[in-house]
C-alpha cells in the first residue's frame, strides 16, 4: 500500500471555556475545554472518508484542523508529507486541499457573480486562469451548470445550484483532496441525487481524495469507503462502511444505524433508543464517555478509558464491543 | 368519525412585483380526530403557506383567494380575529422547527408556560404546578428546577420538550407540527418521534405532522398527504401511498430516497428540472414538465382520482401507476 495522503497523530484542539479574570482564577485543566481528544487517523489517496456524528461530536472542528483554521493544541498531521502541525504554508497547502462549507449560499460572496467567484481561486493562488471566461464556462460544465449562470448572483441561485458552484470552485485549482463540510445540507431529496453523483463522478474522474462530513446517515453507503464515527471529540469507530453499517460494534454506532427513520412503512425495525443527550464537552464522564447512556455498559466501563483497538479492516473503542455472531 | 380539521378548495395569492404568486391552489385535506397525517413535500411546495394559513396568520401580502379551513366544523377564514385569538393555542397549536427562536429568550421557562395559560381562572402557584408536570411528562428531567432555566440553559432536545410541553399544556384539538425533528440529532429525532405518540394517544389530540423526511413520515403518521408546488398531489393511508404510489412525483420522491437503497448505487436517482414559476403556473398537471410519463393528456388539469379506498392521485395515469 502507497503511503498515506493524509495522517492524524493524537490531534489535540482545545477552545477557551473561561474568559478573563475567571479563566486565571480557574485550576489549569478548567480552562480549556477539548473538541477534538486525540484523533488519529489514517486516508488513504483516492478514498472517500465520510465522518459522522451529531452535533458537537467535533466533526467540523476536525475539518478545520485539517485546513489550518485552528490551532492544534497537540498532535501531528501529515498531508503529502508535510507537517502540518509545524507552521507550514498554508497558501500553497490550500491549493491542494480544497474546503467546500457548510451552507451553500453562504458560503458564496453576494456581491460577486459566479463568474467571479468560480475565478477567485485563481486570483487567490496567482494562477493564470487562460481565458478567464472560457476557463469559468468549463469549470461550471464539470459541476453540470451551462454558460448562463456566468452572469448571476447568488441569491439568483437555488441551493443546489449553489452548492455546483462550490463544487466548481473547489475543484478549480484541481487539488489533491477536497473537505466537504455537509454537502447535502439543506438540499431537497431530488436534488441531493444530483450533487452525489456529481461528487462521485469527479472522484472517479480525478482519483480525488475526500472527506465528507456528514450527518446524513442515508447516503453513506452511496459515497464513502469508509466511515469514521465520532462521539465527543473521538472516533469511537472506523471501518469499511457496509462492514461498520451493518455489523456495528460499538453500541453507539448500532444506535446511531438503528436510529435513522427509513420510509418504508412495513419494516419495524428493533431500535435502540439512547436515553439523554451528548453530554457537554466541560463534563466529560469517566472511562468510556459513553458510558451514561450505553445500553449495555458494565461497572468498570466508568473506570477504564477503553483505547481504539484495531482488528483487520476496522478499529473500535469499547471494552465490550458487539460481537459479530450475535 | 368525525374530522378534526377540513380544509377545501383552499387557494392562497401572493402579491409581488412578478403578478399574483399562487402559492397554493385548491388544497384539500381532512385531518380526522385522533389521527396523525404527515404532510410531505420539498422546498417550495407550499408547506409553511399552508401553516399560516391554518392559524389565519397570514403575512400582509397574502390573500386567501377562496377555500375553507374549518376546525371541528367551525369556519376559520374570515372568522372575527377575536375569535380567532380565542382558539388560536388552546384548540390550535403548532410546535416550530427551530425551539431557539420559538420561545422567547429573556424570559424563563416557567414564566413563558405561565404566561401562556392566561385564559385560566386559577392561580399562579396552580399554572407553575400544572407547567412542572407538564414538563415531567415531556421527559425533561428535574421540572421544578426547569422552570427556573432560561432557553439558553437548555440542550437543542430540551428545548423541543419544553416547545411541545407548551404546545399540548392546554391539550389542543389539533396540535400542528412544522418539521419538529429537522434540527435535532437522528437518536433524538426517535426519541421525539416516541414522545409526540405517548402524547396523541394521551391527550387524543389530531396531529398535522408536516416534514420533508420520508422515513419520519412512514414511522409516524396514519395518512400522509404529498404536496408539489402548491398542491396537494397525492392523499392515502401511509402504507399505500409507501407500497404503492400513484403519482410519478410521489414515486419520484421515494426513489429518490437514499434511504431505501440497501446496497450501493453507481448514480443515485433524481429528479431533474426545477419547480415550475407560481406567478403563471403551467395549464395542466403541474408536474408535466419533470414527468417522464407525460402524454398530451397532461396538458389538461387531472382530477383527484381514487386509486384504492381513501387513497387518491391528481394524475391521469394514477390507477395504471397504484397497480
Amino acid at each position: 500500500m502507497t503511503a498515506p495522503i493524509l495522517t492524524l497523530r493524537d490531534v489535540v484542539v482545545e477552545f477557551p471555556a473561561l474568559r478573563g479574570i475567571k479563566a486565571l482564577m480557574a485550576p489549569r485543566h478548567a480552562r480549556h475545554v477539548q473538541a477534538l481528544n486525540g484523533i488519529s487517523l489514517d486516508v488513504q489517496r483516492g478514498e472517500t472518508l465520510a465522518i459522522v456524528g451529531e452535533s458537537g461530536s467535533g466533526k467540523t472542528t476536525l475539518a478545520r484542523a485539517i485546513n489550518g483554521l485552528l490551532p492544534l493544541a497537540g498532535g501531528e498531521i501529515w498531508f503529502n508529507d508535510i507537517a502540518l502541525h509545524q507552521r507550514p504554508d498554508w497558501h500553497a497547502i490550500r491549493r491542494q486541499m480544497a474546503m467546500m462549507f457548510q451552507d451553500p449560499v453562504g458560503s458564496l460572496s453576494p456581491r460577486k457573480t459566479v463568474r467571479d467567484l468560480v475565478l477567485e481561486p485563481f486570483a487567490i493562488h496567482g494562477q493564470t486562469a487562460g481565458n478567464p471566461t472560457e476557463t469559468a464556462a468549463r469549470l461550471l460544465e464539470d459541476a453540470g451548470l451551462n454558460a448562463d449562470f456566468l452572469h448571476r448572483y447568488p441569491h439568483q441561485l437555488s441551493g443546489g445550484q449553489a452548492r455546483r458552484v462550490g463544487v466548481a470552485r473547489a475543484l478549480a485549482l484541481n487539488p489533491a483532496m477536497v473537505l466537504a463540510d455537509e454537502p447535502t445540507a439543506g438540499l431537497d431529496v431530488s436534488v441531493q441525487g444530483e450533487i452525489l453523483n456529481l461528487l462521485n463522478g469527479i472522484k472517479a474522474e480525478h482519483g480525488l481524495t475526500t472527506i465528507i462530513i456528514t450527518h446524513n446517515l442515508n447516503i453513506l453507503r452511496h459515497i464513502a469507503d469508509r466511515i469514521a464515527v465520532m462521539y465527543l471529540g473521538r472516533i469511537v469507530e472506523i471501518g469499511p462502511v457496509t462492514q461498520i453499517m451493518e455489523q456495528p460494534r460499538h453500541p453507539y454506532t448500532a444506535a446511531l444505524m438503528s436510529a435513522n427513520p427509513e420510509p418504508d412503512p412495513t419494516t419495524r425495525r428493533e431500535r435502540i433508543i439512547l436515553s439523554g443527550e451528548t453530554p457537554a464537552l466541560t463534563a466529560r464522564p469517566s472511562g468510556c464517555e459513553f458510558h451514561p447512556r450505553c445500553p449495555v455498559a458494565r461497572t468498570d466501563c466508568s473506570a477504564r478509558v477503553p483505547e481504539l483497538t484495531k482488528t483487520g479492516l476496522r478499529a473500535v473503542s469499547c471494552h465490550y464491543p458487539i460481537s459479530e455472531n450475535t | 368519525m368525525t374530522d378534526t380539521l377540513t380544509v377545501d378548495g383552499l387557494t392562497v395569492h401572493y402579491a409581488t412585483r412578478e403578478g399574483a404568486l399562487q402559492a397554493l391552489r385548491d388544497v384539500a385535506l381532512d385531518v380526522p380526530a385522533g389521527q396523525i397525517v404527515g404532510i410531505v413535500g420539498e422546498s417550495g411546495c407550499g408547506k409553511s403557506t399552508l401553516i399560516n394559513a391554518l392559524l389565519q396568520l397570514m403575512p400582509e401580502n397574502a390573500r386567501i383567494a377562496a377555500g375553507s379551513v374549518r376546525l371541528e366544523g367551525e369556519e376559520l377564514v374570515g372568522a372575527p380575529s377575536r375569535r380567532l385569538r380565542d382558539m388560536r393555542g388552546r384548540d390550535i397549536s403548532v410546535v416550530f422547527q427551530d425551539p431557539m427562536t420559538s420561545l422567547n429568550p429573556v424570559l424563563t421557562i416557567g414564566r413563558q408556560m405561565r404566561d401562556i395559560q392566561y385564559r385560566e381562572t386559577c392561580g399562579n402557584a396552580e399554572k407553575l404546578s400544572r407547567a412542572a408536570a407538564m414538563l415531567g411528562r415531556v421527559g425533561l428531567p428535574d421540572p421544578e428546577a426547569k422552570l427556573d432555566a432560561y432557553p439558553h440553559e437548555l440542550s437543542g432536545g430540551q428545548r423541543q420538550r419544553v416547545a411541545i410541553a407548551m404546545a399540548v399544556l392546554m391539550r389542543p384539538k389539533l396540535l400542528i407540527a412544522d418539521e419538529p425533528t429537522t434540527a435535532l440529532d437522528a437518536t433524538l429525532e426517535v426519541q421525539i418521534i416516541e414522545l409526540l405518540k405517548e402524547l396523541q394517544r394521551e391527550i387524543g389530540c389530531a396531529i398535522l405532522f408536516i416534514s420533508h423526511h420520508l422515513g419520519v413520515i412512514a414511522e409516524l403518521c396514519d395518512r400522509v398527504v404529498v404536496m408539489y408546488a402548491g398542491e396537494a398531489v397525492e392523499e392515502g393511508p401511509v402504507a399505500d401511498v409507501f407500497l404503492h404510489p400513484s403519482h410519478p412525483y410521489t414515486a419520484k420522491l421515494i426513489e429518490c430516497d437514499p434511504g431505501r437503497m440497501k446496497t450501493k448505487v453507481a448514480l443515485l436517482p433524481a429528479i431533474p428540472g426545477d419547480l415550475p414559476d407560481m406567478t403563471t403556473p403551467p395549464e395542466g398537471c403541474i408536474f408535466r414538465d419533470r414527468c417522464d410519463k407525460a402524454t398530451d393528456l397532461c396538458r389538461t388539469k387531472p382530477e383527484a382520482l381514487a386509486v384504492n379506498g381513501t387513497h387518491w392521485a391528481r394524475c391521469h395515469f394514477a390507477a395504471e401507476y397504484g397497480a
